[in-house]
Formats: C-alpha cells, sequence, structure tokens
C-alpha cells in the first residue's frame, strides 16, 4: 500500500505540549459501516429516522445501565489534568482530542436532556441539543479515542474517557452509525470465527506449514494442533498470529512453549480469534456473544486450561471480563487462573527452571518494551497489582542479554498508545495513527539514540500491527518490531522428542532467519 | 422578629433541604446503578483494604492528581485543605459546648481561609493562562470560582475588617437548629457572606461539586481487582444467562 501523504511530526528529543488548534482533526472519520455490517450485530442498517429521539433513549439507558457513565459525566471538574495526556491530542493539538473536551461531546448533550441545570440553564453549564453537527462531531472524535485509559491514570476522579467512548459509540450504533472497521470484523466473527475470515482449512494449513518450518529449523517436532478433542490446554491467539509477521513468529514460540512444558494444546477453528471487537463499540451483548464462542469451544474440545496469546484488548476482555461474560468457568482445573496469559504461563516455566535457554541467540538485538494500553491498564498478570508490568519484562530478560526500558513517564501505566487501538487500526485513519504514534516513536527514538536499542517487543497485535505501518513513516524499519514470545522462540533449546526422525540431524536453531 | 431573620432562616432550611435531598437523591442513583463489568485501573488493589488505602490516598492527597499535574494539585490541595479548616472551625457556630478539638483549631481557621483564597485565586488563573484549561473552561466554573472566592473574602474580611456579632451568629444557627429562631445581626457583610454560602449549597447537587460524592462511586477508582476469580453479574446482565 502506497504511504498516505500526510505531514509526519519531527522528532525531538522532548515531547512538546502543542497550543490548542481547534479544528484540525475535524475531517478524520473512519467509512461508515453498511447494512450487511450492522445488522448481524443487531443495529439497524442505517440512520433511522428519529435518530434524535433514538438517541436519547439509548444514552437514558446508558445512564441506568453503567454506573461509570453517570459518575463520570456528573464528576469531571474542568481541572485540565488530563488535557495534555492524550497521544491524539499531543500528535495532533486539536482540543477535542484532550479527554475532557471529547468526554464534553457527550456531556453536553447528557446534561442537556437528563440535567436540571442543562434544562434551565444550557448556556451555563454548556448543554446543548443533540443536533447534526454534534453527531458529526461525535463521529469524528469517538473515532480518535483508542480507549487506551491513559487520561484515566491522571483523573482525580479516575474518569476513564474510554468508558465515555464506548457509550458514544453504542449510541451511534443503534441509531445507524456504525463504524464499518469494527463492525465489519464482528460480522465476520460470527460467520467465519475470527476477525481476518481465515476459515478452518487456511489455518490447518499454515498450522502444517509452521510445523514443517520450526522442524527444518530445529529437527525437532513441534506441534501446532488444532480442534483437538481431550487436550489440556485451548490457547486462544488474535488471528494475526496465523500469518503476519511478527505476530507468526510469536505462535511459534508459544508452540515450542507447549512443547517444552510437555503439555498437550490446541487452537480452535470456532474460537480462532483472541481479540474480542465488542468492547470498542462499548456493545455489552455483542462482547459476550464473542465471548461465548470461547466457552463452546472449551466445552467441545473437554480442555483443562484456557491461555490467551499476545493481544492487548483480547487479554483485558479475557482477563476483566470474560469470566463475567462466558463463565462459569467451573468444569476447567481450578489449580489455574482462568484465563492464564501466555506470559504468565512462560514466566512460570523459566522460573521454575523448566526451560532451556540461551540468551546469546538474542544478542543481535538490543531490545525495549512496549506496555501495550489495555494490559497495563486494565489488566493483570500473577497475583500482585502490577504483575502486567514485571512479568513480560522477566520474560524478556530470561531470554535477551540486552534490555533497556524507555523513559519512566511512557512505560507501565504511563505507556502511551501505539496509536492504533480501540478499533483505529485502518487505513482510513492513517493519520491519525501516525500522528497517535508521536509520543511512543519519541520515546523509542530516545533510547535507539541513547542506548542503541535496535528492537521493541510488545505483547499486542494490535501494537504490533500499528508499528510495523507506523515506524517507516518515522524514518525506522518495520522489522524492529517483534512479539515477546519470538524472543522466546529464538532463545529456546527445544527438547527432541521420541518421534524425531533421527536421520535429520540438522543442528539445533542455529541459522535464525532465512 | 426581623424580616431580614426569618427571609435568612427560611433560605437556611431551604438550602439545607435542597442540600441534603439533592445530594441523597444522586448517591442513591450512583448506588442503584450497576456496574457490570470490573473496570478498575490498574495496578489495582487485590484485596477490599487495598481498595480504602487507594481511596484514601485520592481525598486526603489527591494522589492522582499529583501524578497528573503540579500546579493544579498545590492549588487544589491548598484550597481544599483550607477549605476543610475552615469548616470545622466554624462547626462552633453549630455546638454548645465546643468540643475540644474545634476549639484547638480555632487559631488556626483563618489561615485556612487565606489559604483557601490563595488556591483558589491560583486554580482561576490557570483558567485564564493555560490555552488547554482556558478551553474546557465554561461560565459555570468561572461563576464557582467567584462563588468561592466570594465566600473566602467576605468571611476573612469578617475577621480582619468589620467584625460582626459573633455570640449572636452562633445563637442564630443554634436556634435553627432547634427550630427556634433567634435574630440574626442585620451586618451586610455577614449577609452577603451567608447569601453566597446559600447558593453554594443549593448549587451543590446540581453541579460539577458533585465530585465529591463522585469519587467515591467511581469504578476505576473503587473495585476491587479479582475479575478472574468472581463473577459479578450486573442484574440487567442476568436475563442474558439462560
Ligand atoms: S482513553 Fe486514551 S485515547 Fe481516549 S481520550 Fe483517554 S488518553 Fe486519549
Ligand atoms: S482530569 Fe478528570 S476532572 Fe480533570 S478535567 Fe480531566 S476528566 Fe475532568
Amino acid at each position: 500500500m502506497a504511504k498516505v501523504k500526510l505531514e509526519v511530526p519531527e522528532l525531538q528529543p522532548y515531547l512538546e505540549i502543542p497550543a490548542v488548534t481547534p479544528g484540525v482533526m475535524a475531517h478524520s472519520r473512519p467509512f461508515v459501516a453498511k447494512p450487511e455490517h450492522q445488522e448481524p450485530l443487531g443495529f439497524p442498517g442505517v440512520l433511522v429516522d428519529d435518530w434524535q429521539e433514538k438517541a436519547i433513549d439509548k444514552m437514558g439507558d446508558l445512564l441506568g445501565r453503567y454506573r461509570s457513565l453517570r459518575v463520570y459525566l456528573d464528576a469531571c471538574v474542568k481541572c485540565g489534568s488530563c488535557t495534555d495526556k492524550c497521544h491524539y491530542y499531543i500528535g495532533t493539538g486539536d482540543p477535542k482530542n484532550m479527554p475532557v473536551a471529547r468526554q464534553d461531546l457527550l456531556r453536553k448533550v447528557y446534561r442537556r436532556y437528563f440535567t436540571l441545570a442543562g434544562k434551565y440553564f444550557p448556556k451555563l453549564v454548556g448543554a446543548e441539543d443533540l443536533t447534526q453537527e454534534v453527531l458529526d462531531d461525535w463521529y469524528s472524535y469517538f473515532h480518535q479515542c483508542s480507549q487506551c485509559r491513559r487520561c484515566s491514570v491522571f483523573c482525580p476522579y479516575g474518569i476513564d474517557t474510554a468508558e465515555i467512548s464506548m457509550a458514544a459509540r453504542e449510541i451511534m450504533d443503534h441509531i445507524g452509525v456504525g463504524q464499518k472497521y469494527c463492525n465489519e470484523i464482528i460480522a465476520k466473527v460470527y460467520k467465519i470465527g475470527n476477525n481476518l475470515g481465515l476459515p478452518g482449512p487456511a489455518l490447518r494449513d499454515t498450522l502444517e506449514g509452521l510445523e514443517e518450518d520450526v522442524f527444518d529449523d530445529t529437527g525437532v517436532k513441534v506441534r501446532y494442533p488444532i480442534d483437538v478433542v481431550g487436550a489440556d490446554i485451548l490457547l486462544v491467539t488474535p488471528s494475526a498470529d496465523f500469518f503476519a509477521e511478527p505476530h507468526v513468529d510469536g505462535l511459534i514460540g508459544y508452540g515450542k512453549v507447549f512443547h517444552e512444558a510437555g503439555v498437550s494444546w490446541t487452537l480452535s477453528t470456532i474460537a480462532s480469534e483472541a481479540a474480542n471487537f465488542g468492547m470498542f463499540i462499548g456493545s455489552y451483548e455483542n462482547m459476550r456473544r464473542i465471548s461465548q464462542r470461547i466457552r463452546e469451544a472449551a466445552i467441545a474440545l473437554k480442555v483443562k486450561r484456557i491461555v490467551f496469546g499476545e493481544c492487548g484488548h483480547a487479554w483485558r476482555v479475557a482477563y476483566s471480563f470474560l469470566n463475567t461474560l462466558a463463565g462459569p468457568w467451573d468444569f476447567l482445573d481450578p489449580n489455574y487462573p482462568v484465563p492464564q496469559h501466555i506470559c504468565e504461563f512462560t514466566n512460570d516455566l523459566i522460573q521454575r527452571g523448566k526451560l532451556n535457554l540461551d540468551k546469546s541467540q538474542n544478542d543481535d538485538m538490543v531490545l525495549t518494551f512496549h506496555d501495550s494500553c489495555n494490559v497495563a491498564r486494565a489488566s493483570r498478570m500473577g497475583p500482585d497489582p502490577g504483575g502486567q508490568f514485571d512479568i513480560p519484562r522477566a520474560v524478556i530478560k530470561a531470554v535477551c542479554n540486552n534490555f533497556h526500558d524507555m523513559d519512566e513517564d511512557t512505560i507501565r501505566e504511563r505507556t502511551f498508545c501505539c496509536g492504533g487501538g480501540g478499533g483505529l487500526l485502518t487505513d482510513d485513519l492513517m493519520e491519525l495513527r501516525v500522528k497517535g504514534a508521536l509520543p511512543r516513536m519519541t520515546a523509542l527514538n530516545n533510547v535507539i539514540q541513547e542506548k542503541g536499542v535496535t528492537h521493541m517487543a510488545a505483547i499486542c497485535a494490535i501494537c504490533k500491527s500499528q508499528f510495523t505501518k507506523v515506524l517507516p513513516y518515522y524514518g525506522m524499519e518495520m522489522e524492529q518490531i517483534v512479539s515477546v514470545h519470538q524472543l522466546v522462540s529464538n532463545a529456546i533449546i527445544l527438547t527432541p522428542g521420541e518421534d524425531d526422525d533421527l536421520d535429520e540431524d540438522d543442528d539445533e536453531s542455529e541459522d535464525d532467519e532465512d | 422578629m426581623s424580616f431580614l431573620t426569618l427571609v435568612y432562616a427560611s433560605l437556611f432550611y431551604f438550602a439545607t433541604l435542597v442540600l441534603l435531598a439533592g445530594l441523597a437523591n444522586k448517591i442513591l442513583q450512583y448506588a442503584r446503578t450497576p456496574a457490570p463489568l470490573k473496570i478498575p485501573t490498574t495496578p489495582a488493589p487485590v484485596t477490599q483494604s487495598g481498595v480504602i488505602f487507594r481511596l484514601a490516598r485520592e481525598v486526603v492527597l489527591f494522589e492522582s492528581l499529583f501524578k497528573g499535574n503540579k500546579w493544579t494539585w498545590i492549588f487544589g490541595w491548598i484550597f481544599h485543605f483550607g477549605l476543610l479548616l475552615v469548616t470545622l472551625r466554624h462547626l462552633r457556630y453549630f455546638m454548645d459546648p465546643v468540643w475540644l478539638p474545634i476549639q484547638l483549631i480555632q487559631p488556626f481557621g483563618i489561615y485556612g481561609g487565606m489559604a483557601m483564597v490563595v488556591g483558589l485565586a491560583g486554580l482561576w488563573s490557570r483558567r485564564f493562562l493555560v490555552d488547554r484549561v482556558r478551553y474546557i473552561t465554561g461560565p459555570s466554573d468561572h461563576l464557582i470560582l467567584a462563588l468561592l472566592i466570594g465566600i473566602g473574602l467576605t468571611g476573612l474580611g469578617m475577621s480582619f475588617v468589620i467584625h460582626v456579632d459573633v455570640i449572636s451568629v452562633k445563637q442564630f444557627f443554634l436556634g435553627l437548629m432547634r427550630f427556634h429562631i433567634q435574630p440574626l445581626p442585620a451586618d451586610p457583610l455577614l449577609l452577603l457572606h451567608m447569601l453566597l454560602v446559600v447558593i453554594l449549597m443549593i448549587v451543590f447537587p446540581f453541579s460539577k461539586l458533585l465530585h465529591a460524592p463522585g469519587l467515591f462511586f467511581s469504578p476505576s477508582r473503587n473495585q476491587v481487582d479479582n475479575p478472574r476469580e468472581q463473577r459479578h453479574l450486573a442484574p440487567w446482565a442476568k436475563r442474558f444467562e439462560q
């Protein structure tokens, strides 16, 4: 694909908070969903006639359903603490990308129709009728929020703009104004089973190909099984892992880890997708329906455990919502958390000394780690708060010799979004994606200059896809983004199985790339 | 009894009613609205006592605001701490005899009033000086600041410039509480001060001042991070279960 022509911000050693420039991103809007993207999700195909009324009704419904929405629409004091925290504001300078101003787009309508002050003194409290212009603003700016929750860290009341964006998108969906990228993908999940629309045979082919590749590389037969009834572990991973670089290297890594752990595992054609875009559009019903596939697969395959691959939003839905949406999981082995993250799984093996690792296999790289938003600010790994920061780093440090963190204001719970999360990973939003990546690119560039970092590891399919696309705009190489389990894969020394062909006496993992 | 006393007595009764009923209404509404999914901003505490500690840090230290913006934090904290001192100091008008801790606070309360005004002035100036904050500021934000500063200045005015008959003021409030109305001194500064307070009490449940109860109901701050261990099915979500 040709690069979209756009002005790429120049990287400076320090992030400058831009001056407020109203309207510079008003033109940025994703494609609108067509009826065939809308209807399978239970939404009207096109803008309904009495849309104002319907939208207000839906808002009322959501206010009664979500405490977060109610409290967040009331509690903001306009302190400004969040104003310079959003990567989209930093990258664009459009004031409606300041979290509080983004919330205000919804809040002014809330005030007008649901509060006394807004009914009687609209001008005073900034209440406004729901007009076509307001709806246009909603469509533009609620699709310029990657629901990364960075703003919620710095808000004295924990106001989470992601919750507001989700509600706004849900309202828009209910009046027939959906966003194509998200809704088309969800429709695909319902029809074929995953975001990319990869049918079972294609998955099987890919996995056979992987088995051959790994065998050629290492001389060890590592299995990449699918739909195996009675396996111990069901692995649910984003569909990107089945074919795209660097994702697939991660999948190769999971297989090697399972091989070394000596556990039986399987993928599933029913649940061949970990990501749950129902969250991006704020739809409980759709999120639940997508989650239920995992339950079906787990029951059909009679597994004992569920492990999730490297995907940020998927992990949020899995960690925080899966139990609620698709539980109870009382038919699984109670000795393991449901679900488990692949990093937890791998780290556990490393801690118990079960993996034979040769760190020097990654000596051609100096690494840094990108904390993905939804892992960092909306989930956990391990038993302790903050495990989601420590465990992936522990895994990386166990498999490579050179690691440097980026600036502390840009990692852990303060991490910056890749710029493509929240259902914005679509070419029609390229300008926003490139500009929104500025804070992360700045921090990355700084460790490249100062510490000689060459690669950035991530554990989210969206982050990896986004960086692959965006790094070149900033003069970096798309190969500089790697999967964490790709690093594990490089370092792991495989134990030959009994059924391995002994006439293939290739050396183990000497040539790691071809 | 003078007309003025009657007016002010009714004003205070009315304002108290609005404040209490309004707040109770809002708090009930928050409490009754389900939180269907666990959404604490992580890293979040994994125990209930951890959550209490987290909320306490937010209430006392404004922890998140400290991370977010140091200037706003300094001014905000000075203002709120000043307000707390002043409020405690004013409790003496509502009790007889005055509890010892409230007696002990009296000499400091006056600094609380000053801190309040300084903090508010700082916060207000940010609304003009920082372009981002200017952009998000609406008329009601200015009015609330004006109201609070007005309360602070008239209060300080009575301490430093024109003293009022505090004994009678106390009689007035004790009388209000016992439904036995006592005359209020007709001091313009005092009347203005009390009028502003009445307005503040009335707007409280309809304005952004709801941030006070809101903090305690904020799911990203008040939830325990334990979704893998426990299912949390909201009442409205139960109907999806077969
Ligand atoms: S959730 Fe993230 S993208 Fe959305 S407003 Fe907050 S900081 Fe910006
Ligand atoms: S930090 Fe919170 S209270 Fe302050 S302006 Fe932003 S959303 Fe409002």
